[in-house]
């Protein structure tokens, strides 16, 4: 096989990979909480801390709110798909309506340090893990 | 009009297409399209998308709309737990001669592309001399 060539592709085929083989992972499966409700939520791990990416395009900012608690997160908002008055619709394909979803995570986070930040219509929260929940390695004596 | 329960929308992955030479899948991107007095406007979600990462461009009477993934904010995550894939948005539409094709605006603003295509002026009746 000629690794030269497959070499800077990589990292998305990787990618994209992981993403698909996660699709059933069972991560929240003794949670309350699992994947259905919108929207729909990729979590990665970044060094020690999590990062959640939400896909939420054409959302009213002021309309999002985002709570946190030990392990959970609520993401709200309304998606709104407005139409001036007077046209006539040939196709509608994307969906509005409200949204209010609950994720829980197996780890516990910093409340204070969670950030959220929306943008090209991502929502990324950055979720740092509480000092607690961090590993800490055991010197052998 | 009371609130609808959302429902999570399975991303369509566009087939039929040939094989690009990278292994990233290409997603067709929701569409709404409304007619107005003047215009057609098409609106398609792309979430995550930024501008110079989209591309409009008319050929041959079809309207192509195309983005690349950014690859970079994706480094050094590891996915612990998806619910979506991501990948390059790709639609195209067949434009009638209604449209005028020199006129076509483009706006990006939250994932949401919105392009508004002008409709042609009804081309004008033109009175012959006779000589």
């Amino acid at each position: 096989m000629i690794t030269a060539f497959v070499e800077p592709f990589e990292a998305l085929f990787n990618l994209q990979r992981a993403l698909e083989a996660r699709l059933a992972s069972d991560w929240l499966q003794d949670q309350t909480t699992s994947q259905g409700p919108f929207p729909p939520i990729n979590v990665f791990q970044q060094g020690s801390d999590l990062l959640a990416i939400i896909e939420l395009p054409g959302i009213d900012k002021s309309s999002l709110q985002v709570e946190a608690k030990e392990n959970t997160i609520r993401i709200a908002g309304k998606k709104a798909v407005a139409y001036p008055d007077g046209v006539s619709v040939h196709r509608r394909e994307r969906v509005a309506g409200e949204f209010d979803r609950t994720i829980s995570l197996p780890v516990d986070l910093k409340p204070d340090g969670i950030k959220a930040e929306y943008r090209d219509g991502i929502l990324a929260l950055y979720l740092p893990r509480s000092e607690r929940d961090k590993p800490r390695t055991i010197t052998i004596s | 009009m009371s609130p609808q329960e959302l429902q999570v929308q399975k991303k369509r992955e566009q087939d039929g297409k040939e094989e690009g030479t990278i292994p990233v899948r290409t997603f067709l991107p929701p569409a709404d399209i409304y007619e107005d007095r003047d215009s057609l406007k098409v609106l398609l979600e792309m979430p995550g998308v930024e501008k110079g990462n989209v591309n409009v461009h008319v050929e041959d009477g079809v309207l192509f709309v195309e983005s690349r993934l950014d690859l970079a904010k994706y480094r050094g995550l590891q996915p612990l737990y998806t619910e979506y894939n991501i990948g390059n948005y790709s639609r195209s539409f067949r434009l009638s001669n209604a449209i005028d094709q020199d006129k076509i605006a483009a706006e990006l603003k939250d994932g949401v592309l919105s392009l508004t295509l002008q409709k042609a002026e009804k081309a004008k009746p033109r009175t012959i001399q006779i000589s």
